[in-house]
């Protein structure tokens, strides 16, 4: 596992849609740096054919009827948006020039 | 009061439910501007229930279990019409339009909700303290921590300001501050009760369980919250047993496994230990039969958490993006720009440091290294558990390497804070049942919790244990004098 710099972290920001100012940059590089080196420990256990868990407690697949069921909380769910306009969620724009 | 010394009272008349609301509210009022546990009280609601169960009493109509039991829900678990923050500022003003099933099967059991509670930002944290609401207190110390992340539903059941409370445990966020507050925690197997309206952090680890005073409680309230949901598909289709059935029954030939990996580390107070050995003398002399165990992978448990959980909430956190609900920032240059500085306002430290370990370890080039290597990981510590199963019922661990620390101890150095969850992470990395109950107090008299893990579905067993021990020991009676507990 590689060593972590603030262009990483940086990097790493822009694809979690954070928009952080640079003294935070710095202080999540060191603690990141201090956190995924403790997590490198898991480089030493041996996991030669290991099959990765994906659920904690097996479940088989879950069907149910294929109904068309109302949804009576529509107006609420759109009602909750920060900027609403009518039926839609309005939103800055989308492409650049 | 205990729920079953309570339903007496009501049914006799002796008390009414409006009494006891009004009891609550008024001691709420009194004790919670020193602790903090509730972010909102629910007065009037709460009031307009307790008349309702009060009439229905007197016109001889059955009262179902929970009939009046005054409950504090965590504030990550949706509430139809009443606001759930999850202690963020990202939604600080959300409304959601729809009931948890968890709280819906407590209010259809007849439960009253009186507020709801604090808890570390997203449930992100051991200590309440990264709530953007401000931390909540210990109320054995008040100079400390009540743990978290269900720090305020904690608090909030140890210091009398509800019957029952309801958290989350992710990685410890029942058990931890169940421990830190000298009441009864438990996490249920996963599945075992409905995620549905639990606002997700780590889906494949997230769980909704019980805080109550004493062992016979948390079996009844995982009785009404157990059982299957169409609206959970991970909520397990298996029927659901009389969890006090056996409560009663000797524990004599019980297996229980002493972990060698955890009380040889080093983390772990001399106190602690010394009071979880006490403990288990006292299930050896019920009858218990008490074996050494072997989890090689159980101290790995750490950094498999913190590959595996900051993961699934930085997808799960996508979801906050300013445009269908929650906060937005004011931004018309773009929308990427908007989402990114909405993001950048409303989370905390704590959450965004999680996002960017999760996004970091999920992108390109890292996935194999860390999040396929952490399930992996994963797989043998289950695998671990799954041999010493073999050899006994349940395992006894400290719930807690050290009692409730000092608010602001952990500040700057998150992972000193994140290594407080060694005993109780292994549980929900392998999906088991555990439940943390009073075992002692320290020199300071704070107190001291045990750990009881279970097998899968086996939660009837782990309550009977926890029962039988309870009774014997009697921890809570033997209470140091001069604590600040307002009871």
């Amino acid at each position: 596992m590689t060593k972590i710099n603030s262009e990483d972290v940086r990097k790493v920001a822009k694809l979690a849609r954070l928009d952080l100012p640079e003294d935070l940059i710095e202080t999540y590089t060191i603690q990141l740096e201090e956190i995924l080196g403790y997590v490198a420990q898991l480089e030493k256990v041996d996991t030669t054919n290991v099959e990765p868990t994906t659920r904690a407690v097996e479940v088989t697949n879950v069907l149910r009827e294929d109904v068309v069921k109302f949804t009576e909380v529509r107006e609420e769910l759109i009602d909750l948006a920060p900027n609403r306009e009518g039926d839609f969620f309005r939103v800055p724009k989308i492409l650049s020039e | 009061m205990a729920i079953a010394e309570w339903r007496q009272k009501l049914q006799s008349g002796e008390v009414s439910s409006l009494e006891l609301v009004n009891d609550q509210l008024k001691r709420i009022k009194l004790v919670d501007k020193s602790l903090h546990a509730y972010l909102q009280l629910e007065e009037d609601n709460a009031r307009s229930v307790a008349k309702k169960i009060d009439e229905a009493r007197s016109s001889g109509i059955d009262l179902p279990p929970l009939a009046g039991v005054p409950f504090a829900i965590k504030d990550n678990l949706c509430t139809k019409g009443v606001r759930t923050t999850c202690s963020s500022k990202m939604l600080e003003n959300f409304i959601p339009p729809y009931e948890s099933t968890v709280t819906k099967r407590l209010w259809n059991s007849g439960a009253v909700l009186i507020g709801k509670t604090n808890l570390d930002e997203f449930a992100m944290g051991s200590s309440t303290e990264t709530s953007a609401f401000g931390a909540t207190s210990n109320p054995w110390d008040l100079s400390r921590v009540p743990g978290g992340s269900s720090g305020g539903s904690a608090a909030a059941v140890a210091s009398g300001l509800c019957m029952a409370a309801l958290g989350s445990d992710t990685g410890g966020s029942i058990r931890q501050p169940a421990s830190f507050c000298g009441v009864v925690g438990l996490k249920p197997t996963y599945g075992r009760v409905s995620r549905w309206g639990l606002v997700a952090f780590a889906s494949s680890l997230d769980q909704v369980g019980p805080f109550t005073t004493n062992v016979r409680d948390a079996a009844e309230v995982l009785q009404v919250i157990s059982g299957p949901d169409p609206l959970d598909s991970t909520c397990l289709d298996e029927p659901v047993p009389n969890f006090s059935e056996f409560l009663n029954d000797s524990i004599k030939g019980i297996r229980i496994g002493l972990i060698k990996e955890c009380f040889n580390q080093e983390g772990i107070s001399t106190e602690v230990k010394d009071s979880v050995l006490k403990a288990a003398n006292q299930f050896k002399s019920l009858g218990a039969e008490l074996v050494d165990v072997s989890c090689p992978r159980f101290n790995d448990g750490i950094a498999t958490y913190y590959v595996i959980a900051p993961s699934e909430a930085s997808a799960n956190l996508a979801r906050y993006d300013g445009v269908k609900y929650g906060f937005r920032a004011e931004d018309d240059e773009s929308l990427t720009q908007m989402t990114s500085l909405t993001r950048a306002n409303a989370f905390g430290s704590e959450v965004q440091r999680r996002i960017l370990i999760g996004t970091y370890a999920l992108s390109a080039g890292y996935f194999d290294a860390y999040y396929k290597k952490a399930q992996q990981v994963r797989t043998l510590i289950s695998q671990d558990f799954l041999k010493c199963f073999k050899k006994v019922d349940l395992l006894l661990t400290p719930t807690s390497p050290t009692t409730a620390f000092k608010a602001g101890s952990h500040d700057n150095d998150p992972l000193s804070m994140y290594l407080s969850d060694l005993l109780t992470i292994p549980a929900n990395l392998a999906g088991l049942p555990a439940i943390s109950l009073p075992c002692g107090f320290d020199n300071l008299g704070l107190p001291i919790g045990l750990q009881l893990i279970g097998n899968v579905l086996g939660e009837q067993r782990l309550l009977q244990a926890a029962y039988q021990y309870e009774q014997a020991a009697n921890v809570m009676k033997n209470c140091p004098e001069g604590n600040s507990i307002p009871r």
